[in-house]
């Protein structure tokens, strides 16, 4: 039989697969699957536990060891046929629960832990690492038979090449059909669908393999139960412990592997299904093993000594000359290897980007759950598990050296992921098992099994030093792998099986016992346990007795007055209503639930509308979910405190300003009742005044002394408006500045001349140092000669000295300027120093020249605008101030 | 004898306007222009009336008018205030002014208020 024909039925059937699982997947999303939902279906995915473990290996085991190969078929039938209920509420919750993977189950069941997903998906990679390595080495084996069978032997066969193309080819097929969508129920129809034509494949072959052995080379049934019969097989008696140990082993693996978890209850598309697999899986099971005895038994017989019985499916029909029923055989083993490795490595990788990958990833971009498209990642995320766990399977295959090794290591898996078993039972029986229970079992569970099991299983000095199997660990007799705790000549796998299930159990209980459920995990416990009391399936609501107007009653405190309305409405013309009151019926009430849930949490609108509905019992359902949103709301209402402390900030802040703005207001007032008052004290005297020159009868010179007083007074009440126009537009900063170059000097001898005016009797002694004031300063000469003409003038008007006498100083340093105007009077009192740039503050009456008491008030306002200062120098004898003003620009005049 | 008045008043054009106005009518007018020289003319020469502005350096309109008061000699002397500034009215009417003026004014107005505070008539 030609190698290349081997070759090309493989990429056929391969072919034929992605065929098939495209199809359904293009019906899936049509949602025509029609009969693709069927229970059979469901049976033959479920078909996975039969491994090429199983299908090459069953005879190999039957020829070492007899019947013992029966027990692995005779687990999970009792399971099947005698824990249907177990199964069932294993699917019920699954469904329920939308649980992905056997660690979301048990993490989602100890409320929500992430720490028990990772433990989990830890067991799980670890024991199906080597069992996937188990697979790519049997696809392997089966190639090299045929290159062996080639009569010329010209196409040498590299096995590593092999492994690499077969887990190469796997990743592709299980990333194309089990990353094509991320549906919350982590359903695949495609896979499942060629998974079930790959199951066919398997029990085609076998059967028609073990017919041909039978009547093809045997002489029929009756011949065939004489040769066994006559056949010395080492082991025909039945070892009580062992078998019920093994027994015990693959009822737990069936549960518990994650493949079987996944097409189980992940893929479960009816709980239906699973009453029709009940009995006709453990018949696919029946069929699958029917031919194994006689296989082997013709096989030891027919073939030479020292062939491996592992391949006698293969190589008895090889030698034979039925190279069509070996091809069918070798096609057998193909599929259920790739079935096997297909759904392990999206059930290892559904829980590795679930519960390492995604929870890392938000960990370290916390800001990303919200922003990016969550979607492409878990499914990037995916795809990079997938290729990591076929990766990792190639590797272990790469590392054992495709050895014997890997034959023991389907019990080992078996064992390892058998620890879960506990924890789970527990879970969906016990309320009382708690979180910390459940991780020291599992962790307990795990150590175990590794030293008494995984790692020896290398060999003695592989992992484990030899000192360790002879010595025990660090030298302490009762801590050798085989032998635990000093007992001894046990069966290593029922030795194993015995302390790592008992010493997990035991610490699962103990830690259960003695610690406390935290309040989410009371609540899932009691949802898991009592899965069947609640409300069947999901919820739809029936016509309820709930009266429209208190639906829009409700609708409008969540979603307010405008919103609620204007939902009923389009809701009532839907139904060709008027008005806003739509008939409660089913839809309607699923579209508010939906709307009020994206306002208050699906649990709180589910439980609001229930009330309404008259539905008034909250399921456990129920009120886990609002638990769990009310950590959502723990952390909301973290948020509104943070804004609740923002807004009492901002309310201090209006607080002040309102303060400011209260003085502000007071400050008004008390500057208008001022204007009122220095506006009618000259208007008074004008009134008065005037009325008398009008009634004439009157002397000459007081007609003239009248006249002159109306002048005076008219002329201040000009002056007053133009300060106030001054300083409004000063205060407003709306002032125009002039900048140019100017000399101080010149301004200084402007001022002093313009201040002359202020009562021109007093004869005023200045003293100044001319050569300081050569500088020119690039400012607003007119605003800023104003400052010196007010701070003179009111140094003449005010300045009390019997000889008064003013001394202007000029210093320039850092680019600005000082003018001080120093009088040698008696200066202004220490307390009234602070009001005299206020306006109006005027202070003495005594020699009162007609100013308002703006001067200075408008004096501060220019040189705030000029940049500079004006201020009161205290300790100068008279009255002094200093302006500063910068220099903008400074030349020495000639 | 002509009827005597006080008027404290710190504006000069004010004052004499008053003053001339007053002296017309037949009055004797005295004038002060702060609070401490008001009372020493008040207890050197009592007035028949005071015209008290309300504005004033110093001690103010009301403080000189509540010492006015407090004195049993001159409890109950007329006294008329004036100010610049409407709101006072009430406050001058609490501490026990008897007419109350507002600048500006007309001059017959004032006259007339005098006339009837001194029973003139």
């Amino acid at each position: 039989m030609p190698f290349n024909l081997l070759v090309l039925a493989c990429f056929l059937y391969v072919a034929f697969l992605f065929t098939v699982a495209f199809v359904v997947e293009g019906r899936a999303a049509k949602g025509r699957l029609g009969w693709l939902r069927s229970p059979v279906v469901y049976t033959l995915s479920l078909s996975i536990y039969c491994t090429a473990w199983t299908f090459y290996g069953a005879v190999g085991y039957a020829a070492r060891s007899g019947l013992e190969f029966l027990t692995i078929y005779f687990g999970p039938t009792l399971v099947f046929v005698g824990w249907w209920w177990l199964l069932r509420k294993l699917v019920r919750i699954g469904r329920q629960h939308h649980v992905t993977s056997i660690a979301d189950l048990i993490s989602s069941r100890y409320g929500k832990s992430n720490t028990l997903g990772v433990i989990v998906t830890v067991i799980a990679v670890v024991a199906a690492t080597p069992y996937i390595a188990l697979q790519l080495q049997s696809v392997v084996l089966s190639f090299g038979v045929f290159a062996s069978a080639a009569p010329d032997g010209s196409r040498p066969l590299d096995p590593g090449q092999i492994a690499v193309w077969v887990a190469v080819g796997l990743a592709f097929f299980t990333i194309l059909f089990g990353t094509r969508n991320l549906d919350a129920r982590e359903q695949h129809h495609g896979i499942v669908t060629a998974i079930a034509v790959e199951a066919v494949v398997k029990l085609v072959a076998l059967l028609a393999v073990g017919s041909f052995v039978v009547w093809g080379i045997a002489g029929g049934l009756a011949d065939v139960i004489a040769r066994i019969d006559a056949a010395d097989l080492a082991a025909w008696q039945v070892q009580p412990g062992r078998w019920t140990g093994i027994i015990f082993l693959s009822a737990a693996a069936v549960i518990c592997l994650p493949r079987m978890f996944q097409v189980m209850v992940v893929e479960n598309e009816d709980e239906g299904h699973l009453a029709r697999a009940s009995w006709a899986f453990p018949l696919y099971l029946l069929g699958m093993s029917l031919f194994i005895v006689p296989i082997a038994v013709v096989g030891l017989e027919r073939m030479p000594v020292g062939a491996n019985p592992d391949m006698f499916v293969l190589t008895l029909p090889l030698a034979e000359g039925q190279g069509a029923l070996a091809m069918l055989a070798f096609l057998g083993g193909f599929s259920s290897a790739t079935s096997m490795v297909i759904v392990e490595s999206i059930a290892l990788a559904t829980m590795i980007s679930n519960h390492v990958m995604i929870p890392l990833w938000l960990r370290l971009r916390p800001a990303a759950a919200a922003a990016d498209d969550l979607r492409s990642v878990v499914l990037m995320a995916r795809r990079l598990a997938i290729t990591a766990v076929l990766a990792l399977g190639y590797g272990y295959y790469q590392l054992s050296g495709g050895s014997a090794a890997l034959a023991s290591i389907g019990l080992i898996a078996f064992l390892g992921v058998a620890q879960v078993l506990p924890v789970m039972l527990g879970g969906i029986f016990w309320r009382g098992a708690t979180r910390t229970g459940a991780i020291l079992g599992l962790i307990t569970g795990l150590a175990v099994w590794a030293f008494a099991s995984f790692l020896p299983s290398f060999g003695p000095g592989a992992v484990l030093p030899e000192s360790v199997f002879t010595q025990g660990l660090f030298g302490q007799a009762w801590l050798r792998p085989h032998s635990l705790f000093g007992t001894e000549a046990m069966d290593p796998i029922i030795h194993a099986l015995f302390w790592s299930m008992t010493l997990n159990g035991l610490a699962f209980c103990l830690g259960s016992l003695f610690t406390f459920p935290g309040p989410v995990e009371r609540l899932q416990g009691a949802a898991f346990v009592n899965v069947f009391e609640g409300a069947v399936g999901p919820q739809r609501w029936a016509r309820g007795r709930a009266e429209p107007e208190a639906l829009l009653g409700m609708a409008q405190r969540i979603l307010g007055e405008e919103a609620a309305l204007s939902l009923f409405q389009v809701a009532a013309r839907a139904q060709g209503k008027e008005g806003f009151l739509p008939d409660p019926t089913p839809a309607f009430l699923d579209s508010l639930e939906a709307r009020l849930s994206g306002s208050v949490g699906a649990a709180t609108a589910h439980a609001m509308i229930s009330q309404l509905v008259g539905r008034a019992t909250v399921t456990v359902e129920d009120l886990m979910a609002v638990a769990s949103e009310s950590a959502q709301i723990l952390e909301y209402s973290a948020r509104l405190e943070a804004r609740e402390a923002e807004l009492t900030r901002t309310a201090g802040a209006l607080r002040e300003a309102n303060e400011k703005l209260t003085q502000l207001s007071l400050q008004k007032d008390a500057f208008l009742s001022q204007i009122s008052h220095e506006l009618r004290t000259p208007m008074t005297s004008i009134r008065a005044f005037s009325e008398i020159l009008t009634e004439g009868d009157l002397l000459p010179e007081l007609v003239i002394r009248y006249g002159r007083i109306i002048h005076d007074e008219a002329k201040r009440l000009t002056r007053l408006l133009d300060d106030l126009l001054d300083l409004s537009v000063l205060e407003n900063g709306a002032v125009q500045l002039t900048l140019g170059l100017a000399s101080l000097q010149g301004m200084i001898d402007t001022a002093l001349t313009a201040a002359r005016a202020t009562r021109p009797e007093r004869e005023f002694q200045v003293v100044r140092d001319l050569p300081s004031e050569t500088i020119y300063i690039k400012t607003d000469a007119d605003r800023l000669t104003q400052v010196f003409i007010n701070l003179i003038s009111n140094a003449r008007k005010y300045c009390d000295a019997a000889r008064p006498e003013l001394r202007i100083a000029v210093r320039h340093k850092a680019g600005r300027v000082t003018v001080d105007f120093i009088d040698n009077g008696r200066g202004i009192p220490k307390g009234a120093q602070a009001l005299i740039f206020e306006k109006f503050s005027r202070l003495t009456d005594a020699n009162r020249a007609g100013g308002a008491g703006l001067g200075l008030a408008i004096c501060r306002e220019i040189m705030a605008n000029l940049g500079g200062s004006v201020a009161y120098l205290p300790g100068q004898g008279g009255a002094a101030f200093r302006v500063t003003v910068p220099l903008r620009l400074e030349t020495l005049a000639a | 004898m002509a009827q005597h008045v006080l008027l404290i008043e710190d504006e000069p054009n004010i004052a004499e306007a008053i003053r001339f106005l007053l002296t017309r009518d037949g009055l004797r007018v005295s004038h002060a222009a702060e609070g401490a020289a008001a009372l020493a003319l008040l207890h050197r020469d009592p007035p028949d009336m005071v015209i008290l502005d309300h504005m004033l350096p110093g001690m103010s309109g009301l403080e000189i008018l509540s010492a006015i008061r407090a004195d049993p000699a001159s409890r109950d002397l007329p006294v008329m205030m004036l100010t610049a500034r409407g709101r006072d009215r009430e406050m001058a009417e609490r501490a026990g002014a008897d007419r109350f003026m507002t600048k500006p004014f007309a001059n017959a107005e004032i006259v007339a208020e005098v006339r009837s505070m001194l029973g003139r008539g």
